[in-house]
This record gives C-alpha cells, structure tokens and sequence, in this order.
C-alpha cells in the first residue's frame, strides 16, 4: 500500500525538481540570434518523472536498509546470487561454457565484418576491463588515468612501426613491457598517496600524456595522428582487408582468454592476496609485514601492462591513432566497466564490458544518452549495489572441526 | 617591465577565481573527507544559469547593473540548490560507506551534471556578455589590469572575509569546526551533522557560482565542459595550500594562479595544464599534507 505521505513527499520531490531544473531544461536562449526558447513541455516531464522516480527511489531504500539491518543482527542471508548459483553449479556451467566458446569461435563466420569489428572493438574493452580490476578491484587503487597506458601502448607500436618498421607480434609485446615500466613511474610518486589523492593525480598523469602527445609535433605528429599503421601479419603473408578483421578477432580471442588465466591465477596467489589485503586496510596489511610499496607497484605495472597491450591492438585494428582516444571519458567508461560488472570479479567484468559496449552500438537511438546514463549508473550501482551485478564472492573458511569437538 | 606586471596581476586575477572554487573543496573536505567531483559542475551549471537570466532580461530591456546583480543572485541561488541536492542523492546514502564508493559517486554526479547540461542546452561554446562597465577611474591603467579584473579580486576578498567570520564567530560556523574535527562527538553534544553538512555544501555551491559568474564574464563564453578542468585546478590549488584549510585554499590558489600565468607568458602556452598536474605531483611528494596544512596521523 502508498501511503498518503508517500505520496506527499513524491509530490515536494516532483516540485523541486521542477524548480531544479527550470533554468536549464526549460529556456534555452541563443545569444547570438537574441532568441528565448521556452520548452514547458520539459518541466512537466520532470515533474512526472521525478514522481515516479521518487518512488522508486525509496522503494530501494527501504529495501537497503533492511539489508543492513539483517546483516547487523547477524543473521545468515544465505542467498548466494543467482549468478554465482549457476556458475557453483557443473551441469548448467559446463554446457553453457562450450555453447558461449563454439558461438565466440563462429561468430565471424555467420556475422558480418561490421559486427566482426564491433565485437572487437568489445574485446579489446573486455582486456582493459580486467586490466583496470587488478588495480581498481583487487588492490583498491582508483586510477583514473588508466587511458594513459593505453595511448602508451598504442603510440609504442605506431611509432616502432613508422620509425623502425617492426611489425605487431614484435611490437606486443615491446608494448606490454613500456606499459609495465610507465606503471612504475607512475606508481613511484604516488606511493605514499590514499583514496582521493590518487584519483586526481593519476587523472592528471592521463592528462599530461594526452596533452604532451597533442603538443609534440615532432615527436608524435599532433593532433592529426599517426595513420596507416599496418595490421598483423600472419607468418609474413599480408592478408586482404576481410580475412585481417577475423584474424584480428581471433587474436583477440587468445589475448582475452590468456588475460583471464593471468588475472584468474593472479587473485589467488601470494601477490593477490597481498593486493585484497591493502585493499581492505593498509595499516592492517602492513602489520602483516607485507611489503605496501612492492604490492601496490605490482598492481600498477600488471594494470598498465594489459591496458598497454590493449592499445597495440588497437592499434592495428584501426590502424590509425590520434590524441582525441585517449581522453579522460575512455578512462571513466573503463571504470563504469570495472563498477557495473562487480570489482574484482572476473566475469562480470567480461559480462560489464559486452553490455556497455555493444548496447550503444545496437540502440543508436540511445547513444546520445550514453554519457548521462553512466553517470547515473555509477551513483546508483554505489548507493544500491556496490558490489556490482555479478559480485565477487569471497572465500569463506570454515572451522568444521570445532563444532564436532564441542560435542563430544 | 610592464609585461611583468601584467602577468603577475593575471595571475592574482585567476588565482582569485580558483579561490573561489577551492574554498567549496576545501570546506567540503574538511567537514566529510571527501571530493566533491561535482563541485566542478556545480560552478558551471551557476554560470549558465546566470546566461539564461541575463539573455532573458537583456531582452526584457531591463538595465545593464539590475541585470547583473538579479543574475548574480539567482545563480547563487540555483548553484546552492543544486549542491544540496547533489549531496541528498549521491553522497549522504554513502556517508558510513567505503570511502571508493562516495568517490565513484561523485565522479558518476560529474558525469551526469555536465550531460545534463549538454543535452538540454547546447554543446557550443556560447558568448557571455561582459556586464560590468570599464571604470572611468582606471582608465590610466586600462593597459595593465581591466574593471573585471578589479571588480574579481575584491569579489573574492570580500568573500574570503565573509566565510572566515562566519567559520570562527558564528553557531554554524563552530558546529562546521566541530563536525570536522569529531563527527560522532559532535552528534553527542547535540549538533545535527546532516544540517551542517547540508550548509557546507550551500556555502560552498554559492562560492562556487559567484566565482563562475565572475569568470564568465571574464573569458567571455562558456560551455558544459569548463566545470571540469576549473574544478581540477582548483582542487590542485586546495590541495596545494593544504586541503581543510580555508586560508590554504586560498594561498594555494594564488600560488597556482602566478605559476599559470608565468608559466604560459615565458614559456609556453600549450602545455598550461600540464603545468598545473606537474605541482600538485610535486607537492604530494615533497609535502602531501600542503603548505599550510596538518599532516595527519593515521591510526587504526
């Protein structure tokens, strides 16, 4: 049942919101033309909307806080979700895994390039995704240059490329290991650096790297870019345009799946545990005697080097790379990957990256909208579900021998 | 000689702006320890509504200083609104969070803000008029330092006055000091902490709109994206002079404003914001608490 009060309240959110917005959704003026434009149709939309949305915002509220309650009293909530139930279980897990793998094999055969090309371009966001975990997710380290890693990448190859002529397979992983190293530089100076800090400072590494690579002419030809880079090669046969595209897909099929064998035997080795322990309390995890500066140059150079090879291919699949794709808005849209899917789990960053990349694509209509609605999503995935939709699930240790002692 | 002072008045003039940026980080900061990443948009969404008021009244024919003053304060009351809201929505749920969800939260409120004012308005840099008449008395030094220069630095200092008596004489001000120093001891004696943080962010959204309304009219035109890189520097600038304090922000802002204006008049202008991201680097290392800063200890 609403209560009448609840819907008082929805009503002052609607007018507010009303009042909120007026100025910017309502007028728009042209100061050049000297024309007002009154758009009263948007202010009932508002209204409307911030009515319903109030709603449904308290609805979840309510549902919030009485999942914190039930927590607090200790009592077990037992629901594992529904993700994880599947995956626990064998006889729907392996089946399905070998349908996701024959459909991921024939997808350039039955599609066409055009999809081909999209479902690569989701790829290469599926190994910046895990790329971004290992620091965001596992050691708890909110980089918001990560792009710049990147274009280091991408320019390693296109420069090796235009001035020594060496092809892809050289140039991976010559990438991979410039990205490690500019991780580490990076990690030097903001060792010492918690939270926030190290959000705006890595934000501003990514900066400088965009802005240096815009600027030195000389050096990395502007903002017109490198073009012509060329595509890899197959044991030194040039392949047609069509044939390179599935090649590119299949290369990028390997990478992928050997990202999720690294990062998959990463988390549960010495070093992961040591990144989930800074993560949870670096005070905590230094008395541990865990070595904080080793740990958390480990996490960026391993970061930066996926995100670095990501970029060589990048690279060659466009075969063209300019400053303009390496803004800060790639940087927060890998991030809005990491968030949506769930930090630190592996296939919801997989799953986070198909969804957030192929829906844009799929609904043109909608992609005008896509900035706002990540917006939107980062707030409401913290405020409601911030373990992201298909969360990692902690190991659980349990003590089974205690229990049989204490009767006996 | 000229050139000199030319830059270093530049430099007081945007270092001034910054200020006005930097004290609703800094205030926000020190109440709840967090980036206000929003603050930024915050900032513009108080410039572009004090365009849309005056092109309206501009075309109503109403007088060039009612103008400015009615844009003035509406946009210092849309900007107030609108960090209170901000922070009802996307931070005050995430108060007893981990300190990465309230900051993703933030970053997603930036995200959407300036979306929200790309899609209902336009992405085109759009021309502010300049209001504030050339003085006759500066005439002689028209060359060095123009009237909007002068009306923002004592803009800015005026302000700067008003929130230091407000943060040490009055109620408010002592719950804001208490509330920063102990939250939960400032429960215990009676301080309702949601209202105090609720009149940090009105004060500090306020700040921020005078500062973009005064920095429009500066520059001469704005879009949906100059929160952003202005909300950047100035939390450079806050962070510069010591985050939490209020007359750090503003040192902070001034250093930050001559490094700028020097930096670009004698050595290059492409690589102005570099400049900025290089000091705040060098500062966290060399000194990560800031110039006037405390360090703080952290306990378990």
């Amino acid at each position: 049942m609403i209560k009448f009060n609840e819907i008082k309240r929805a009503f002052l959110v609607s007018i507010w919101f009303m009042f909120l917005t007026f100025p910017i959704m309502v007028i728009r003026v042209n100061p050049v033309e000297r024309i007002v434009e009154w758009r009263w149709k948007n202010m009932i939309l508002v209204g409307i909307g911030s009515f319903l949305l109030s709603f449904v915002w308290n609805y979840l509220m309510k549902r919030k806080e009485l999942g914190v309650k039930k927590t607090e009293a200790g009592e077990e909530t037992g629901t594992i979700p529904l993700a994880q139930r599947i995956l626990g279980e064998k006889r729907i897990y392996i089946p399905g895994l070998v349908a996701i793998g024959v459909f991921t094999m024939v997808f350039p055969l039955i599609f066409s390039m055009y999809q081909t090309t999209i479902m690569t371009t989701a790829l290469i966001y599926v190994m910046l995704g895990l790329g971004l975990n290992i620091v965001v997710g596992l050691a708890g380290l909110l980089d918001l240059g990560y792009v710049a890693f990147y274009a280091v990448g991408a320019y390693a190859y296109a420069l090796l490329n235009y001035h020594f002529g060496l092809g892809f397979w050289m140039a991976l992983p010559i990438g991979g290991v410039l990205g490690a190293i500019f991780g580490i530089l990076l990690g030097f100076p903001v060792l010492r650096l918690r939270g926030d800090y190290l959000a705006i400072v890595t934000l501003g590494f990514g900066e400088i790297i965009r802005i240096i690579l815009e600027n030195w002419n000389e050096f990395s030809f502007g903002p017109s870019g490198i073009a012509n880079i060329p595509r890899p090669s197959l044991f030194g046969i040039d392949l047609s345009v069509h044939s390179s595209i599935i090649y590119i897909y299949y290369i990028m099929i390997a990478l992928c799946l050997f990202t999720v064998f690294v990062v998959n035997r990463l988390q549960d080795s010495r070093i992961g545990r040591a990144w989930i322990a800074l993560r949870e309390d670096e005070v905590a995890c230094e008395a541990m005697g865990i070595d904080k500066a080793k740990t958390k140059l480990t996490a960026f150079s391993l970061g930066a080097t996926w995100a670095s090879m990501a970029g060589v291919m990048f690279a060659a699949k466009t075969t063209f790379v300019n400053p303009a794709s390496f803004t800060i808005w790639e940087s927060i849209m890998i991030l809005c990957i990491v968030v949506l899917g769930g930090m630190g789990s592996i296939i919801g960053v997989i799953a986070g990256a198909l969804v957030l990349i192929l829906t844009p694509e799929y609904l043109r209509a909608f992609s005008e909208y896509r900035m706002l609605a990540f917006g939107t999503m980062l707030v409401v995935m913290m405020i409601f579900r911030p373990g992201g939709f298909i969360p990692n699930v902690r190991r659980v240790y349990k003590f089974e021998g205690v229990k049989s002692a204490d009767k006996s | 000689m000229d050139y000199f002072l030319e830059l270093f008045l530049g430099g007081l003039t945007r270092g001034s702006i910054y200020a006005l940026i930097a004290l609703g980080y800094t205030m926000v900061y020190g109440i709840i320890g967090l980036i206000n990443f929003a603050h930024g948009e915050i900032y513009m969404i108080g410039a572009f509504t004090a365009l849309i008021v005056i092109s309206v009244l501009t075309l109503m024919g109403m007088n060039t200083l009612a103008i400015l003053v009615i844009a003035g304060v509406i946009a210092v009351i849309y900007s107030s609104a609108y960090g209170y809201t901000v922070e009802k929505i996307a931070y005050k749920p995430l108060r007893n969070a981990p300190r990465l969800s309230a900051l993703i939260s933030a970053i997603g409120m930036s995200l959407f803000l300036q979306n929200y004012v790309l899609l209902a308005q336009t992405s085109d840099f759009l021309p502010f008029p300049c209001l504030i008449p050339d003085f006759e008395f500066m005439e002689p030094y028209a060359h060095i330092i123009g009237s909007t220069e002068i009306v923002i630095l004592i803009t800015t200092a005026v302000v700067m006055v008003l929130l230091t008596i407000m943060i040490k004489f009055t109620k408010i001000g002592k719950a804001m000091r208490a509330t920063s120093q102990d939250k939960t001891m400032a429960m215990l004696v009676g301080i309702n902490v949601n209202r105090v943080i609720s009149v940090t962010f009105i004060v500090g959204s306020a700040t921020a709109a005078i500062g973009g309304v005064l920095i429009a009219s500066h520059v001469g035109m704005i879009n949906f994206y100059v929160g952003f890189i202005a909300g950047i520097k100035a939390f450079v600038a806050a962070v510069l002079g010591g985050i939490g304090s209020i007359p750090g922000a503003v040192l902070g802002s001034f250093i930050l404003g001559w490094t700028e204006s020097f930096a670009t008049g004698y050595v290059s202008s492409d690589y102005e914001d570099v400049f900025a991201f290089l000091f705040l680097v060098l500062i966290l290392i060399f000194r990560p608490a800031g110039i006037l800063g405390r360090s703080e200890k952290y306990k378990i």
